[in-house]
C-alpha cells in the first residue's frame, strides 16, 4: 500500500515552524531551574525531528537530533547551561530553519552554516557529554551449526498477567507462522483449579517448532514487547539429532540472554512479578495552554464570507421593514423589534468571528528577543528589550504583514536611537537602552509603539539632508515634527547612508507605504537626548472597514474613513481659480491638489452642472488631496472583498463591497488613486505654490 | 471495524496516522495530548491506542498508566510511538503498561505490519 | 472535472445561447448559473466589453458583453437578454465570469463525431475562441473555447502576479 505522505508536509512545517519559535524564545530566557521550559523546548525539537524522519527529510532528522541530544542533557542536569552553548543552540535554530525553508520549498540548502554548526554541535556533544551509556548490541553468538538447523525450537511461558499488557499470544502465534511453518503444543500443566481459575490471567504455555531460516533475531522480534513478561527460550532446531528429542525437554545450552531462568523446566516457577517501577510520573501541572483545535484558514474564511452575506442580507431587510414602518399593524410591531433584535445578533456574531482570525500580537513580538540579542551585541551596544501588551490581538493577515516593518523600526532604533555605552555613561544615562515595545488597542485600530531612550533623532541632520535631496527648500520654516516626519518621504534616505550603518537598502518611506498599505498609519515624536517613539496603527482586521459613502453621477464609491481628513463644500470658483485649471486648492496652510474622480474614473457626466462640489480632504502615501464628488451618502462600515478573486486588480481601487441593496460598490485605494490622479506637473505646480506661500507668510510674520 | 485512539501533539504526524488507518477501515479518534486522549477514551469503545511519548500536558507513559486504569482498556492494546528506543524508555513504557511501541520515524506499512501484532 | 467526463464519454451536453443570430455552445458543466440582465457596476477605465461586476450570492464576479468583445456591435438589453456564468480555468484556480448574450436557446447532446475542427476563419470571431463547430438539424452551433476565450483581453491574468 502506499500513501502519498506529501500531503501532510504543509502541517508538519507549519508545526515545525511554531517549534522553533517555542525553541528560540525559550532558549533566549531559560532559566535552567524551570523544568516545564526546558521540556518545551526539548519537545519541540523532539516534535521536529520525528516529523522530519517521517515525511522524508533525514537530514533535518540527522542535524537535529544532535540538537536534541543536548538539550536533553541539559534538562537532565549533565550539562550546564552555558552562554556559549545557548548561542549554538540558537544557531542551530536557524539552521534547522534553513532546512526547513529548503524543505518547504524543494530546494537544497546551501548554507555553509549547517555543516559549521553540525561540526560544533558534534564537537560540543562529544566535549563534555557524558559517555553514553554503550547499548550492547545483542551479543553475537557463534552460530553454531547452522548448516543442519532447519528452524527453532520456541519454548514461551507467559506470566500471568500478560494479557493485561493488552499483548495476546494468538498473535504472536501468527506472526510466527509468517515466519514458516510451525509445530504448537500447548503446555496446561499450569492451569490451576477451575475454581481458582482468574480468566483475566493467563496459565498456558507454548512450545513451537518454527521450520524457517530466519534469523534468532526475527524470532525475538515477535516476542519484543513481552520478553520481560515471560520465560522465552530458543534454541536451534537441528537436522536430526532434536527433532527425535521430546518437545517438552527444551536444552537451553545456547545463548539465552542472562535474564532467563536457567531452570525453565522445572514445575511451576511460581509467577515472581516482575519488579515494576512503581515510580509514577507525577501527573503534569495542566499549563496554561488552553485547549485549541487547528483550523484551515480556509474554513475560518469562508465563516466569515458567510457572515458578511448575513450583515448585507441583515441591511437589506431593516430597509425593507424601515419601508413598511408607516403601516399601522401589529405584525410591523413585531417585525421591528425582531429586525433590531437580529441586527444586534448579527453584529456580534460578525465581531466574534472575526476574533477566531485574530491573534495576540506576541508571535510578532517574539522574534525581538532574538534579534535584540544578536543586533545589540554585533553593535556593542548594551539593551533592555522591554515588552508589553503582547497579548493583544490582532487579524494574523495583518499580523504577517506588520512583521517586517516593525522588525525595521526596532532596527532603526537600535542602529540609530540608542548610543553606545560609553556615549550613555558622558550623557548621564544608564549604560544599558531600553527599546520598549507596546501594543493596545484604541478604537477599531490596535498602536503599536517603538519607544527608545536614545539620542532622538537629530533635526538638524534631517533638515539638511531634506535640504540636500531637494525634499524641502532654504528657509522653509517647519516645525521640528514636521521636520521629524520628513525622515518618512520617499527619497530621504539614501542606500549610501543606509548600508554603512545597518546593510539595508529600503528607507523608512517604505515602511510607511507597507503600513499604509494596511490601511495603518505610521508617526514619530522625538525629544533630543531622551529618545524617539514611533507609532504604528493599524486597523484590527482586513475583512471589514469603516467607509464614507460618495455618489459621482449614479455611481457609488467607498472612501476608507481611516483615510479622510475632512469633506467640504466648495464652490466651483474656488476650483476654477487657482492655476488656471483648478488643479490645486488651498486648505488651511497649505496647498493640495485635487483630483476629480469624475475624470480619473471617466465617469459619464451628468447634465445638471452644480455650481458648488463637494470636496473629501483625503490623505494617502504622505499626501493630502481633495476628490471631487457629487454627493457624500453616509458612512457604514463594510465588508470588504477582492475583485482579484474572479477578475483582477484595478488601479485605484482596493476591493469591493456589497451594499445593502445587494448591489457592488468599489473601494478606493487613496494612495493609488493619487498616484494615477496626478500628474507631474501638478506636483510641480504643487511644489512651487507651497514654497510661495511659506514665503508669502514669513513676510507676513 | 476496530477503532483506534490516535495520540500525538503533531497534528502532521497525526494526519499521517489517521489517514492511513481511515484507508484501511478503521474508526480513528484523535487527540492532541494525554489528557483529552483520557478524556476521549472514557466516552470511546476502542480497539487499540497509539500514543506518542513526549507530549504538553499529560505525556504518554502517564495516559498510559491512567487508561490501564480504565476497566474497559484493561486489555487494550496500547502502543507507544516513540523515537528513543533506548532500553529504559521502553521500561517505562511497560511498568506503565503500554503493550509495545513503534519507533519513530515509521512509514504506513510499518505501522500497519506492527498494529497486526496486536489487533486482528 | 470536465476533463475527465470528456474523456470517458464520447458525447457531451451543452448549452447554447444566441449571439447575433448564431448560435454558441458552451458546455453544460461549465454553467454556473444563468440569470436576467440586472445592471452592473461599473469598473472605471475597463474597456467597453467589461460591462462591470455583479454580486453573485456574496462573490464578486465580473460580466462581459460577449457580442462586445466579438466586436459585433452593441444590442439594447431586453427581456430575453441574459447573463450566463460560466466557471473558467484560469492557471491554478477557477474563476466565476458572467457572459451577457442576447437569450438562452437548447441544451444538446453533441457526440464527438458531430464535431468539426474551427475553420481558420471565423466569421468576426478569433479563431482562438472556437474550439469546433457542430451541426446539428442542419443548424451550426460554435462551441466556445471558454479558457481561452475568458483568460485574454481584459480578463487576463496579471502579469505581476498579485495573488
Amino acid at each position: 500500500m502506499s500513501i502519498d505522505l506529501s500531503q501532510f508536509i504543509p502541517t508538519f512545517l507549519e508545526e515545525s515552524f511554531e517549534g522553533l519559535e517555542v525553541m528560540e524564545s525559550g532558549l533566549l530566557n531559560l532559566d535552567a531551574n524551570d523544568s516545564e521550559q526546558i521540556n518545551a523546548i526539548f519537545r519541540a525539537a523532539h516534535s521536529i525531528k520525528g516529523g522530519a524522519g517521517t515525511f522524508g527529510f533525514g537530514h533535518i532528522t540527522e542535524f537535529t537530533h544532535v540538537v536534541e541530544t543536548l538539550l536533553d542533557e541539559v534538562r537532565g542536569g549533565d550539562r550546564a547551561f552555558t552562554p556559549s552553548l545557548q548561542s549554538l543552540l540558537l544557531q542551530s535554530v536557524d539552521c534547522i530553519r534553513m532546512l526547513l525553508e529548503a524543505a518547504r520549498d524543494g530546494v537544497e540548502c546551501e548554507s555553509d552554516q549547517i555543516g559549521t554548526v553540525h561540526q560544533e554541535l558534534v564537537a560540543e556533544l562529544e566535549g563534555g557529554a557524558p559517555a553514553p551509556a554503550t547499548d550492547t548490541p545483542q551479543a553475537h553468538p557463534a552460530d553454531t551449526g547452522a548448516q543442519q538447523q532447519k528452524g527453532w525450537l520456541i519454548h514461551f511461558v507467559p506470566e500471568p498477567h500478560l494479557l493485561m499488557t493488552g499483548n495476546e499470544p494468538i498473535l504472536m502465534m501468527s506472526a510466527l507462522a509468517e515466519l514458516g511453518d510451525t509445530e504448537l503444543s500447548v503446555l496446561e500443566d499450569k492451569l490451576p483449579e477451575f475454581s481458582e481459575l482468574n480468566p483475566e490471567e493467563l496459565h498456558l504455555a507454548w512450545q513451537v517448532q518454527l521450520f524457517s531460516d530466519c534469523s534468532e533475531a526475527d524470532v525475538r522480534e515477535v516476542f519484543e514487547w513481552v520478553e520481560d513478561d515471560c520465560e522465552l527460550t530458543i534454541t536451534p532446531l537441528m537436522d536430526t539429532a532434536v527433532e527425535s528429542a521430546p518437545a517438552e525437554e527444551p536444552a537451553p545450552q545456547v545463548d539465552t540472554p542472562v535474564e532467563q531462568p536457567t531452570a525453565a523446566e522445572t514445575p511451576a516457577p511460581t509467577t515472581q512479578e516482575t519488579p515494576k517501577t512503581a515510580a509514577k510520573p507525577a501527573a503534569r501541572k495542566a499549563s496554561q495552554e488552553a485547549g485549541s483545535i487547528r483550523v484551515g484558514i480556509d474554513k475560518i474564511d469562508g465563516l466569515i464570507n458567510r457572515v458578511g452575506e448575513l450583515v448585507i442580507t441583515q441591511s437589506m431587510l431593516s430597509q425593507a421593514g424601515s419601508e413598511l414602518a408607516e403601516q399601522d399593524l401589529p405584525a410591523v410591531e413585531r417585525l421591528h423589534e425582531g429586525l433590531v433584535q437580529l441586527e444586534r445578533n448579527t453584529r456580534d456574531l460578525q465581531e466574534e468571528v472575526m476574533r477566531i482570525r485574530m491573534l495576540p500580537i506576541s508571535f510578532v513580538f517574539n522574534r525581538f528577543p532574538r534579534m535584540v540579542h544578536d543586533v545589540s551585541a554585533k553593535l556593542n551596544k548594551q539593551v533592555e528589550l522591554k515588552l508589553s501588551g503582547e497579548q493583544t490581538e490582532l487579524d494574523k493577515t495583518v499580523m504577517e504583514k506588520i512583521g517586517d516593518p516593525l522588525v525595521h523600526l526596532v532596527r532603526n532604533s537600535l542602529d540609530h536611537g540608542l548610543e553606545p555605552p560609553e556615549e550613555r555613561l558622558a550623557a548621564g544615562k544608564d549604560e544599558t537602552g531600553i527599546v520598549h515595545l507596546n501594543a493596545y488597542h484604541q478604537g477599531g485600530y490596535i498602536v503599536i509603539e517603538i519607544k527608545d531612550d536614545g539620542r532622538g533623532l537629530n533635526t538638524e541632520r534631517i533638515r539638511e539632508k531634506a535640504l540636500e535631496n531637494g525634499l524641502i527648500s532654504p528657509d522653509q520654516p517647519l516645525a521640528e515634527s514636521e521636520i521629524h516626519e520628513l525622515i518618512f518621504r520617499a527619497g530621504f534616505s539614501t542606500a549610501a547612508e543606509v548600508s554603512d550603518l545597518s546593510g539595508r537598502g529600503v528607507g523608512m518611506d517604505v515602511v510607511r507605504k507597507n503600513i499604509e498599505s494596511l490601511g495603518g498609519h505610521v508617526s514619530v515624536q522625538s525629544e533630543t537626548g531622551k529618545g524617539s517613539t514611533f507609532t504604528v496603527s493599524l486597523p484590527l482586521t482586513l475583512a471589514i472597514l469603516d467607509g464614507q459613502l460618495v455618489q459621482i453621477n449614479d455611481e457609488v464609491y467607498i472612501v476608507p474613513l481611516v483615510s479622510v481628513v475632512e469633506s467640504i463644500q466648495v464652490a466651483d470658483s474656488e476650483l476654477q481659480g487657482i492655476a488656471g485649471e483648478g488643479r490645486l486648492f488651498r486648505f488651511r496652510d497649505e496647498y493640495i491638489p485635487i483630483i476629480h474622480l469624475r475624470r480619473v474614473f471617466d465617469v459619464a457626466s451628468s447634465a445638471a452642472t452644480a455650481s458648488t462640489s463637494l470636496m473629501v480632504v483625503v490623505e494617502g502615501g504622505g499626501m493630502k488631496v481633495g476628490l471631487i464628488v457629487d454627493d457624500l451618502q453616509g458612512q457604514q462600515q463594510v465588508v470588504i472583498k477582492s475583485l482579484e478573486t474572479n477578475y483582477k486588480r484595478v488601479d485605484g481601487i482596493s476591493g469591493a463591497t456589497i451594499l445593502g441593496d445587494g448591489d457592488v460598490a468599489l473601494i478606493l485605494d487613496v494612495a493609488g488613486l493619487i498616484k494615477i490622479g496626478l500628474e507631474p506637473t501638478t506636483k510641480h505646480e504643487l511644489h512651487r505654490k507651497n514654497e510661495q506661500l511659506q514665503v508669502e507668510e514669513e513676510a507676513l510674520a | 471495524m476496530a477503532t483506534v485512539l490516535v495520540v500525538d501533539d503533531s497534528a502532521s504526524l497525526r494526519n499521517m496516522v489517521t489517514f492511513t488507518l481511515k484507508q484501511q477501515g478503521y474508526d480513528v479518534v484523535e487527540a492532541g495530548n494525554g489528557q483529552e486522549a483520557l478524556t476521549k477514551a472514557k466516552g470511546t469503545k476502542c480497539d487499540l491506542v497509539l500514543s506518542d511519548v513526549n507530549m504538553p500536558i499529560m505525556d504518554g507513559i502517564t495516559l498510559c498508566s491512567e487508561l490501564r486504569k480504565l476497566p474497559a482498556f484493561k486489555f487494550t492494546p496500547i502502543l507507544m510511538l516513540t523515537t528513543e528506543s533506548s532500553p529504559e524508555m521502553k521500561q517505562k513504557g511497560k511498568a506503565a503498561g503500554a503493550t509495545g511501541w513503534l519507533v519513530k520515524p515509521f512509514n504506513p506499512d510499518t505501522l500497519l505490519a506492527t498494529m497486526k501484532r496486536v489487533v486482528r | 472535472m470536465t476533463d475527465v467526463a470528456d474523456m470517458l464519454v464520447d458525447s457531451r451536453q451543452v448549452l447554447t445561447f444566441i449571439l447575433a443570430e448564431e448560435e454558441y455552445a458552451v458546455d453544460i458543466l461549465r454553467v454556473q448559473e444563468i440569470r436576467g440582465w440586472s445592471a452592473v457596476t461599473r469598473i472605471p477605465n475597463a474597456p467597453d466589453y467589461m460591462k462591470g461586476v455583479l454580486n453573485l450570492r456574496g462573490a464578486i464576479i465580473p460580466v462581459i458583453d460577449l457580442r462586445l468583445r466579438f466586436g459585433f456591435g452593441a444590442r439594447a438589453y431586453d427581456q430575453t437578454t441574459v447573463i450566463v456564468v460560466v466557471w473558467v480555468n484560469s492557471g491554478d484556480r477557477q474563476r466565476s465570469i458572467g457572459l451577457v448574450v442576447d437569450a438562452v436557446a437548447e441544451t444538446y447532446a453533441i457526440s464527438n463525431d458531430e464535431m468539426s475542427p474551427a475553420p481558420l476563419m471565423g466569421a468576426g470571431v478569433e479563431p482562438d475562441f472556437i474550439e469546433g463547430l457542430a451541426t446539428l438539424d442542419e443548424k451550426m452551433i460554435i462551441l466556445l473555447n471558454l479558457d481561452y476565450l475568458l483568460n485574454s483581453g481584459d480578463l487576463a491574468l496579471d502579469e505581476s502576479g498579485s495573488e
